[in-house]
């Protein structure tokens, strides 16, 4: 009994070492400069912790450039997403209409699509429309792999807030917008910051579209893609690190939400 | 054989205590309500029992083999749960011939028993739906069913009929009585209707958080309640209770003196159809305020010494609200509790 | 309910958004695929086809996905099987193995560029166990089952998260007495998962089967990041094609194949794990 328990337990151990530790040796590369990338055989403790290497790497030409657009872009995607994805999110939970479920399924649809590489003919387009190489463009086409997320998770947490709530209100003299922003807005407030953050994150993360959209105004992503195979490897991991960080930080934020966003997307 | 034996089982959610050294037998082929209010820990008990639930301290015993460690399928028991827990992916077939297959039983023995058990639950129209294709009562049928098809020696129920209409549940009760019986099922059975638990039981126990208050046959839980508690919970209508001092080894009510078994303030026990009245002067009267009249008797609510009272009087009968009658216990149905604990004073010599 | 305007109000944005960057795009990628200068032509496809690359990059895309998926989906279900049994600190543990959904491709593969690298630290773990002398190389072309066993481990790292944290919120829409009713009627904790705990999380597993699989097709940062050129992917080429040849149209053609893909894995994966409807909760 308390051996199995032993096992069991040291199984779970183990896979959050699996998790854990690559960060930390990603990390100690990262921290330790040059020096540390070339000792050999390496020590899995930062022998002198510093984080010169990094400050080192944000003073490389274009990397503080590149995670400021990252920064922009990342927002940028956070609010079209959002503006866009709550309202039909409310339309999905609050009102029956035709189309409803062919609306839905476009949205699935979306997701059977690797959507990133949809960029590619947009190049054209939008040196056309001068939104190419600029944040908003990158962050439009962002936006377009998100969005699905953001209609879903917050349709159902629209869902999630009793109907009698809202109808309480238009009793008690509320109008229908009214009733929406005093009653609604504040219970769903959290969940749509869980979505927003979701949105941050993908924006942040994503490097094919971001590659292909950009050349001088590069993303952290793209500017890491694209000095891959020129710039020395504690760089590279120095850059890997700046990657995480932010992203690590926001999964804990929206841990909470992190289930029930996708237990709804089931359906 | 399958006796149940729990010895000093206590279970605790934390700080929530819901089950408080409960001891209990119940004989092998016997049938055992399980009575008490909502949240008092029956569904607890029953956990516990089928080894669901691990208790805090304590054990259980089934056959006279200690189970307290096994887990639930090596205890031999079925079970039928509050809210079901029939299978939405199978149909009901197969949800109740679930048991037989885990326990290999062969494709006739099978078939055979899972056609006894939907006949007597009438779900035979239903055994190629899906469940969620049945009403809620459809479905708690079958969750019955599936307990019944595997013929356990023990047998759980957690309010089995709770969502029938009135008379099919009348029915369904006087069939899962003479099955049981029948088959000498060890059988618990959780309810908080007072009723149902009183037509079934061989035995009845009474919970109420987490203790049991008294167990005992139907008849002697009805007269005889050990605590105020019981009396007020089983029956209906419940038991009146007076608050009175006594005086001299006597309490005064009206123009009646009844000897009181102790001195002080005591509680004076009495159903509401253990009464007769009388004429003005040689009973106790009480101030009528409401009359149900109910087809096969009478209700009466009335005032009596600064306490409510509830009566049964005879159909005919229909006093006014505002009028006073006069009533006399029957002689011997007067019962007598501690005004602080509420423990029944003479217990129950049966 | 009253008829009413509001929501195609609510929806239209985001449709017209849609439109203009889904639906557009996809059929321009489609459009330029099949361009040869003003006429339709499979040149496009002819040229991607006839590459040196291209017949590595389909083998190399096949058995990546092939490899990762089916295991990530063992591990993800293990995974969720084991925080149900876990008594303290569940959510803490919970949140470790969610960590990596917020790691991109590219990231995750400089991590284990890090870990497997010649000075790398596996190596450095061997050295000090004495099991090996000097580096030893992983990430070569001379050494492509091993740079494939990298992209493998690298991907079980990344997104098996992904996989987990949507079985995860599957199981908690499962009631736990279903498991608790099969054990009392005498099933083995084997006949519990394989009747009870898989068929209800189905629906579960399709959903997390398609997002990860679809996701796996478009990886190519994790691959460039790791093996450089060594191990072209079908996305890695059309990168490259778009950006070192200038090539748009071969790209698309690319993109095409991808596209097809993640939606033949799609439809089977909607095909063969469906659930009727009354067969759901
Ligand atoms: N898993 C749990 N965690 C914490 N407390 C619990 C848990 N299960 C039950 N309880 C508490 O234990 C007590 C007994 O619960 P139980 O479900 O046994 O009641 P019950 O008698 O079956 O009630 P009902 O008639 O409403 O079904 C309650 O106070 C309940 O809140
Ligand atoms: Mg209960």
């Amino acid at each position: 009994m308390t051996l199995r328990r032993g096992i069991f337990l040291s199984g779970v151990a183990t896979l959050c070492a699996w998790t854990l530790v690559p960060i930390w040796l990603i990390a100690l590369g990262a921290v330790g400069g040059r020096a540390a990338v070339d000792s050999w055989p390496k020590s899995f403790w930062p022998g002198s912790a510093s984080f010169a290497t990094l400050g080192s790497f944000l003073a490389i030409d274009g990397v503080w450039t590149a995670t400021l657009t990252s920064l922009e872009v990342a927002v940028l995607c956070m609010i079209f997403s959002i503006l866009l994805g709550a309202p039909a999110g409310y339309a999905l939970a609050r009102y029956s209409f035709r189309g409803a479920t062919a609306y839905r399924l476009l949205i699935l649809l979306t997701r059977a699509f690797p959507v990133g590489i949809l960029a590619l003919p947009l190049t054209v387009s939008f040196i056309r429309l001068g939104l190419y190489d600029t944040p908003v463009g990158v962050a439009l086409i962002h936006a377009a792999l998100a969005l699905p997320f953001a209609v879903l998770v917050s349709a159902s947490l629209f869902q999630g807030i009793p109907r009698e709530l809202e109808e309480a209100a238009w009793v008690f003299g509320c109008s229908r917008p009214r009733a929406f922003l005093r009653v609604v807005v504040p219970l769903a407030l959290p969940g749509i910051a869980a979505t927003a953050i979701f949105a941050f994150v993908i924006s942040w993360n994503e490097v094919f579209a971001a590659s292909v959209l950009t050349v001088r105004h590069r993303t952290l992503t793209a500017y890491l893609l694209a000095v891959l195979s020129e710039s020395p490897l504690h760089v590279q991991f120095a850059g890997g690190l700046m990657l995480i960080v932010p992203s690590v930080v926001f999964i804990f934020l929206v841990r909470k939400h992190l289930f029930s966003m996708w237990g709804i997307a089931n359906r | 054989m399958a006796e149940i034996v729990i010895d000093g089982i206590r279970k605790a959610f934390g700080a929530v205590v819901a089950l408080e050294r409960v001891e209990l037998r119940v004989a092998d082929g016997e049938f055992l309500a399980l009575l008490g209010p909502s949240g008092c820990g029956k569904t607890t008990l029953l956990r516990v029992i089928a080894g669901l639930e691990s208790q805090s301290e304590g054990r259980v015993l089934i056959g006279g083999r200690d189970v307290s460690r096994l887990p639930p399928r090596a205890r031999g028991l079925a079970m039928v749960f509050q809210n079901y827990a029939v299978f939405p992916h199978m149909t009901v077939r197969d949800n109740v011939a679930f048991g037989l297959r885990m326990a290999g039983a062969e494709a006739a023995r099978t078939d055979r028993q899972v056609r006894r058990a939907s006949e007597l639950l009438h779900i035979e129209p239903y055994l190629d739906r899906y469940p969620s294709q049945l009403s809620g009562g459809q479905r708690q049928r079958v969750a019955v069913a599936r307990a019944l098809a595997v013929e356990p020696s023990v047998l759980l129920m957690d309010e089995p009929l709770s969502n029938l209409d009135a008379l099919l549940r009348l029915e369904m009760r006087a069939e899962l009585k003479s099955v049981l019986r029948a088959a000498g099922t060890t059988t618990i059975y959780v309810t908080h209707d007072q009723t149902e638990a009183m037509g079934l039981a061989d035995r009845i126990a009474v919970l109420q958080d987490g203790r049991i208050q008294q167990l005992d046959r139907p008849a002697t839980i009805y007269s005889h309640p050990a605590t105020r508690f019981v009396g007020g919970f089983v029956g209906s209508p419940p038991m009146n209770f007076l608050e009175l001092a006594a005086a001299g080894g006597a309490v005064r009510l009206g123009a009646l003196t009844f000897p009181a078994p102790a001195d002080g303030p005591i509680v004076l026990g009495l159903r509401g159809e253990d009464i007769e009245e009388v004429t003005a002067g040689a009973g106790f009267p009480l101030a009528v305020l409401v009359v149900e009249p109910m087809g096969s008797h009478t209700l009466v609510t009335g005032q009596v010494a600064g306490h409510r009272m509830r009566v049964v009087l005879p159909s005919e009968r229909l006093p006014a609200p505002g009028e006073d009658i006069h009533l006399r216990p029957l002689p011997g149905r007067l019962r007598w509790m501690d005004a602080a604990s509420g423990a029944a004073i003479n217990p129950p010599n049966p | 309910m009253r008829k009413t305007l509001a929501p195609y109000l609510l929806i239209a944005p985001s449709l017209l958004f849609l439109a203009v960057l889904f639906l557009v795009p996809l059929v321009q990628t489609i459009r330029l695929a099949f361009r040869a200068g003003q006429a339709w032509s499979l040149g496009n496809f002819a040229r991607m086809a006839n590459d040196l690359n291209f017949s590595d990059a389909v083998l190399n895309t096949f058995r990546i996905v092939l490899i990762v998926v089916p295991l990530q989906l063992l591990l993800a279900i293990g995974m969720s099987l084991m925080l149900r049994h876990i008594r303290r600190g569940r959510d803490l543990v919970l949140w470790i193995w969610s960590i990596p959904l917020g790691i991109s491709d590219l990231a995750a593969g400089l991590v284990w560029l890090a870990i497997l690298n010649d000075r790398g630290y596996l190596n450095s773990a061997l050295f000090d166990l004495g099991l090996i002398s000097a580096p030893h190389s992983y990430l070569t072309y001379e050494t492509p089952a091993a740079l494939l066993g990298a992209i493998v481990l690298a991907e079980l790292w990344r997104a098996t998260a992904i996989v987990l944290v949507v079985l995860v919120a599957g199981l908690q829409l499962v009631p736990k007495e279903y498991a608790e009713a099969a054990s009392v009627f005498g099933a083995s904790p084997w006949q519990i998962f394989r009747r009870v705990t898989l068929p209800l999380l189905r629906p579960s597993i399709q959903t997390a089967l398609i997002l990860r699989t679809v996701l796996a097709f478009e990886m190519f940062a994790i691959v460039l990041a790791l093996g450089g050129r060594n191990m072209p992917v079908l996305v890695s080429e059309a990168y490259n094609w778009q950006y070192a040849n200038q090539d748009y149209g071969v790209a698309a053609a690319y993109a095409v194949v991808v596209m097809l893909l993640s939606l033949a894995a799609t439809l089977v994966y909607l095909r063969v794990l469906r659930t009727p409807p009354e067969q759901l909760a």
